[in-house]
């Protein structure tokens, strides 16, 4: 049996028919063509598919699309405005905060939700809610001097 | 990596909730958090037929006071305990133990009452449970049932539930404004399961210690009290040798499983340390 779900996705509603096995990971991405949230364990475990529900980091691998009817949701398409990147991400590319990219998308989301709900968070809170994701290129040090950078840019 | 068909149930009300589960039996399964229960299905070691999702049920989420316990609704999420959600020491060993579980991402999802019915011997509300011999309420088309953590926990993923019951909410009695509270666990990496977790509640009378509860988890099918090492505490001065000892009796307590992360011999070593230091931090905060 297939569910009628719409998934709202950076402002945009997605009218989509799935089986409730569908988790919303794979919706994103084979429904909504979403594909900048990348899969990685497919277990809750390397959080490469973090988005944002209701402003809150989340394993989309770890939800089912029928859950998400109507709640709002942020992809790492949402973070750019036209050419203009997030401060995030201009920290990313300016600290050298990815080399292969295949988490990024997943480490974007997570600093974007930190750094909107704890703008002063201090650096062992920050390590700490870094440590949710795995990264195999950088050794992490430049993902945590890029979020800081951009935790400043975003304070103003 | 994609999990099994099944049917998915999203009911409003507690009622309605209890009458599917109550209709499908064995075949169902509680979506609650889903931060265990979606990876075991995306395994296919879980393959549930009818999935009950709660996330919509009103009212099942509260955290309140009662004189003597807290009483916390089943989907209680994890973040919720990161700031002590009671005056006095529960509040902060419940904070302790909530920054150990997961990450944040997961403790934004998974719940109080999903884990408690996982019955992961790793958990830390499962350890916590066990420590404070906390009650809970199983509900379900034939009533309540109040079930106490030494009977709910049966062994590795298994509890006192039945397949029509569904766990609504944990009663954690309050504690003595003045107990002393400690809980240490030792993993690889931060977020990982704890390879062993110690935990400990100490009430000094008169500079000696009238009552005395240490739980483990990670050492056994269910989290463990040692009432060995409660009874080395027990009347006793508390200090640094009485602390070593009690880490040594709950060493002997214990007969832990190895696996990957760490062998029986070195998990009974981690019980004696983490049980020092339980108790040892229990006395400097």
């Amino acid at each position: 049996m297939k569910h009628q779900v719409t998934l709202n996705i950076n402002g945009s509603e997605h009218e989509i028919f799935v089986e409730a096995r569908k988790t919303l990971a794979d919706a994103i991405r084979e429904e909504c063509g979403l594909t900048g949230t990348h899969l990685g364990c497919e277990h809750g475990v390397c959080g490469a598919c973090t988005v944002l529900m209701d402003g809150q980091p989340v394993r989309s691998c770890l939800m089912f699309a029928v859950q998400c009817n109507g709640v709002p949701l942020r992809t790492v398409e949402g973070l750019a405005d036209g050419d203009d990147l997030h401060p995030v991400q201009k920290a990313f590319w300016e600290h050298h905060g990815l080399q292969c990219g295949f988490c990024t998308p997943g480490f974007l989301m997570l600093a974007t939700s930190v750094l909107e709900q704890e703008p002063d968070i201090d650096d062992e809170a920050l390590r700490e809610v870094l440590s949710s994701n795995l990264c195999r290129c950088t050794g992490y040090q430049n993902i945590l001097i890029a979020v800081k950078a951009a935790a400043e840019e975003m304070r103003g | 990596m994609k999990p099994a068909k099944f049917e998915y149930r999203a009911p409003r009300e507690l009622e309605e909730a209890l009458s599917i589960l109550a209709e499908v039996g064995d075949e169902g399964k509680v979506l609650a958090g889903g931060q265990s229960l979606v990876p075991s299905m995306n395994f296919r070691l879980a393959r549930p037929a009818v999935l009950v999702d709660i996330n919509g049920i009103g009212g099942i989420d509260s955290v309140t006071s009662s004189s003597d316990h807290l009483v916390i609704g089943t989907l209680a999420r994890h973040v919720r305990f990161e700031r002590p959600v009671t005056d006095g020491p529960l509040g902060h060993l419940l904070a302790l133990a909530a920054r150990k579980v997961g990450h944040r991402p997961i403790r934004i999802r998974g719940t109080f009452g999903g884990s408690l019915a996982h019955a992961d011997p790793a958990a830390e509300w499962c350890m916590i449970a066990t420590l404070l011999d906390a009650t809970m309420v199983a509900s379900s088309v034939r009533g309540q049932r109040e079930i106490t953590a030494s009977n709910f926990f049966k062994t590795v993923f298994s509890t006192a539930l039945e397949p029509d019951e569904l766990l609504t909410e944990a009663r954690l009695p309050l504690l003595n404004p003045a107990a002393k509270i400690g809980f240490v666990e030792f993993s690889r990496r931060a977020g990982d399961f704890a390879i062993v977790a110690a935990s400990s509640v100490l009430d000094v009378e008169g500079g000696r210690i009238s009552t005395a509860r240490i739980a483990l988890g990670s050492v056994g099918g269910t989290p463990l009290r040692s009432p060995a090492a409660e009874a080395v505490l027990q009347g006793n001065v508390p200090s640094g040798e009485l602390f070593a000892e009690a880490g040594e009796a709950a060493a002997g307590d214990v007969e832990p499983m190895g696996d990957i992360h760490g062998s029986p011999e070195y998990r009974r070593d981690l019980v004696r340390v983490l049980t020092r230091r339980s108790l040892q931090a229990s006395t400097e905060h």
